[in-house]
């Protein structure tokens, strides 16, 4: 009896570790193949540009992630990020203050995310509308403060920012992966993160256990508009200006990575860890066909592939367990 | 053989990865008999019909149906046999009609452009065969589950379904609606059919049935073509494989002073403001007829049941809530009827489903402690004896009583003084019922006042001491255990041109 209850024990570990580190097996498979076949894709410069190009997916994936897990969805995110680069140029260059220019771009997103939320939690509607509708209103919001134009930034300290290093990397993966940290620890170790996959597995079941659903839905879009404003802010300060037509199509990668990593569209279900993986599959596979000069337009053939590849594999997973 | 049987299972099988579901299954069932097939949840049962339905291939073993071997790949193979089996969650779209919902996969068409007319003639002759009065064009939603239920053999009719097989049917029916549906079921009976008949409620197979088969563990352990001798303590020990002598085993116990006082309770689902008390110690019965309000009363007291007018007291002191979290925060708690939708969170753990709601009162600033909330698991999975592989198992997975020992552990996690359940062993086999029940006395001697809302008339009389009786939205009368007969409780809940009829 023993060492039969060991044996079926060892083989739930061995799937546990199949289900909760599958994709990541894959992302260290795909990993080990570029590097081997793919010239200059293992060198310090490439996996650094590497960090950096999905710093932006990865900082705002940290807050779509809470938001997938409670059930909703935010589309708004590209628009978010827009309008708070252009407020911030805007303000800065009125005032000649860096601060009030990031206050600007980080209070007008924070309010921007708690008008969804609100919506969303108080007025029940569904959360794809309200941030669709969003989305055109603060892409409208952003051409209408810049005038439709880019607002280039006088003031050069900014661009430190987005461009300075600190040992040797770009101040912008640093804060990325700060922000995983932090949210990885909200997720798994407050109130707040177990209260968001409640909700997303049982709403009303979560009402009647107490959760305050409606605040922490509110909660949970207002850090998704201010977390997708400091990207809006870092990128104005790469970019050296706010642009009200960049970033298109921005949402949609970021809620691909998470589900590459994982994240159920229903809700409930979530990792930090499984988002990071996910969007450094979709990072990685980017760099690796930009070194190997794949045209952009077979780019986007493949990023369909791979994302519907990754779906399949969850489904088969989940059909097994 | 003097009778031939219609339909038999040769030596089933069903295993899925670790589990061996169905063992060695073996019986037949005639024509024209009703054939009930009872065990505790998890014994088998629904996984037999699942293979009946063509849900499921056995891994071994056939069926064999007018002395022909078949073997289904697919629920539409059985269909096409005449098999129909209606589950206790039914398969009907809410948002289309009647009709739609009645030729579902088989409408009436011609070229390819869907028949109205044709659908509708079809579709009232055969509401009109059952008696029912169900506008064919009204949408599913708006319908009752009895109606929807009725829906169901309609559609297994339309297909003239000569073998079907009821999954819990009576389990949120009203008295009256069960009546008719025996009257359907025996009806089916005299036209040849043959009835498969899955009930935890065991007064209903002796009203019944014909026959039984009783499932433990996967096998099948009694086989009776007739039912002499058979009766509730056979039936419940060979389901159990062991005697349970009173499944409700109530005893005495001391009450103390007064734990919730309600006075003038107002809201949704009530038509007289509503007012009561219960004593520490004391578990209080609500019983009435599905839509009788007290599913209501019980959302409104925790705060779930929107705006409401009132006032209530705990231990003396009142309290004023909006809110189920403002409810816990005076130390009331409800355990929903409709376990899967309000009660459980399917895909997380079971540990994150008993820790989810004690958090609010001991972390601070939101922070977590993982070994605090892994020994409050664990200790509840001992002491309610929650039987599951492991905690970090997904609940949906457990079965029916053990989801609700999960959420019993989440209140009980709390310092709780009034414990609410609705329908607290509804689709709970009976080995667990006994053991939910001890749960409630166990409470009860520590203090805690239990209201119990149950459609179940003989649950509510053996764990109440008291019982208050509902009918269509008020409170009509309270009953102490010794005079609440099942006669007189029945009298004020009918409605009342009913009950003098």
């Amino acid at each position: 009896m023993e060492p039969e209850i060991e044996r079926t024990d060892l083989k739930r570990r061995a799937r546990g570790l199949w289900e909760d580190a599958g994709m990541f097996l894959v992302f260290a498979a795909m990993f080990v193949v570029l590097a081997a076949f793919v010239p200059f894709f293992f060198s310090v410069q490439n996996m650094v540009g590497l960090a950096l190009s999905v710093s932006m997916v990865g900082m705002v994936a940290c807050t779509m992630l809470f938001c997938l897990a409670s059930g909703d969805f935010d589309l708004s995110v590209e628009g978010t990020v827009v309008l708070a680069g252009v407020l911030c140029a805007v303000v800065m260059n009125a005032t000649g203050s860096i601060t009030l220019g990031i206050l600007a771009g980080l209070a007008g997103s924070a309010l921007v995310g708690f008008l969804n939320g609100v919506i969303i939690a108080k007025l029940k509607i569904n959360a794809l509308i309200t941030t669709l509708a969003m989305l055109y209103i603060v892409r409208g919001l952003s051409f209408i403060v810049s005038n439709g134009s880019a607002v280039g930034i006088a003031n050069e300290s900014f661009f430190q920012l987005g461009n300075g290093a600190l040992l040797g990397l770009p101040n912008p993966i640093w804060i990325t992966a700060a922000l995983f940290l932090l949210f990885g620890v909200l997720l798994n170790r407050t109130t707040y993160g177990r209260n968001t996959l409640a909700i997303g597995g049982n709403k009303d079941a979560a009402r009647l256990a107490g959760i305050p659903v409606d605040r922490i839905k509110i909660i949970i879009f207002t850090v998704q508009g201010l977390v997708s404003g400091a990207a809006g802010i870092i990128l104005a300060s790469r970019m050296t200006s706010g642009q009200p037509n960049s970033s298109v199509g921005f949402a949609l990668d970021v809620i691909s990575a998470c589900v590459l990593g994982g994240v159920s569209l229903t809700g409930g279900i979530g990792t930090l860890f499984g988002v990071v993986v996910g969007v450094l599959i979709m990072g990685t596979l980017q760099n690796a066909m930009n070194l190997m000069n794949i045209p952009t337009f077979y780019q986007y053939l493949a990023k369909g592939g791979i994302l519907l590849l990754a779906v399949m594999f969850d489904q088969i997973k989940q059909r097994k367990a | 053989m003097p009778v031939q049987d219609y339909l038999r299972f040769h030596g089933i099988q069903k295993t899925f990865p670790g589990v061996t579901a169905l063992d060695g299954i073996d019986f037949g069932l005639r024509e024209g008999s009703i054939n009930a097939l009872v065990g505790e949840n998890g014994a088998g049962k629904s996984t037999l019909l699942k293979i009946l339905s063509g849900a499921y291939s056995p891994t071994a073993g056939y069926l064999e149906l007018a002395g022909q071997r078949r073997d289904f790949r697919s629920t539409r193979d059985a269909l096409q046999a005449g098999i129909a089996v209606i589950y206790q969650e039914l398969n009907l779209v809410p948002d289309m009609t009647v009709e739609e919902n009645l030729l579902l996969g088989h409408m009436p068409a011609r070229l390819g452009f869907i028949d109205r007319a044709g659908m509708r003639r079809a579709v009232a002759a055969e509401l009109e065969r059952l008696g029912e009065r169900i506008d064919p064009a009204a949408k599913v939603r708006s319908l009752s589950i009895a109606q929807r239920q009725m829906l169901e053999i309609a559609k297994a009719l339309l297909l003239d379904a000569k073998v079907l097989a009821f999954d819990e049917p009576t389990s949120s029916l009203t008295e009256r609606e069960v009546r008719k549906l025996f009257e359907l079921i025996r009806e089916l009976k005299r036209k040849g059919c043959c009835i498969i008949y899955v009930s935890h409620r065991l007064e209903e197979i002796f009203e019944l049935c014909d026959a039984v088969t009783i499932f433990r563990d996967g096998r099948l352990v009694e086989d009776r073509k007739d039912m002499t001798g058979v009766d509730h303590p056979f039936l419940v020990s060979r389901m159990v494989g062991r005697s349970i002598e009173n499944v409700y085993s109530w005893r005495p116990r001391p009450l103390g002073d007064c734990a919730l006082e309600v006075s003038g309770l107002t809201g949704r689902g009530l038509r007289e403001p509503a007012s009561f008390s219960v004593r520490k110690g004391e578990i209080l019965g609500f019983f009435g007829l599905v839509g009788a309000g007290r599913s209501e009363l019980m959302k409104l007291l925790f705060g779930a049941g929107g705006p409401c007018g009132g006032e209530v007291r705990i231990h003396g002191r009142r309290a004023s809530y909006r809110s189920p979290r403002g409810a816990l925060g005076h130390g009331i708690a409800l355990c929903p009827e409709d376990r899967k939708s309000e009660g459980i969170f399917g895909v997380r753990s079971v540990a994150e489903n008993i820790n989810i709601s004690v958090r609010r009162t001991y972390t601070r600033f939101g922070w977590i402690h993982p070994g605090r909330e892994r020994r409050n698991a664990e200790g509840f999975q001992q002491r309610l004896r929650i039987r599951t592989p492991s905690l970090a198992q997904p609940i949906a997975k457990l079965s029916g009583g053990n989801q609700q020992k999960a959420i019993l552990a989440r209140w009980l996690s709390e310092d709780i003084k009034v414990l609410l359940m609705d329908e607290p062993t509804r689709g709970i086999d009976v080995g667990t019922k006994n053991e939910i029940y001890s749960i409630m006395y166990e409470l009860a001697e520590r203090g805690i006042a239990v209201i119990v809302v149950s459609s179940d008339l003989p649950e509510i009389l053996g764990v109440s001491d008291r019982v208050l009786v509902m009918r269509e939205g008020r409170i009509v009368a309270s009953l102490d255990r010794a005079e609440a007969a099942p006669d007189l409780i029945l009298r004020h809940a009918l409605p009342q041109a009913e009950a003098r009829a």
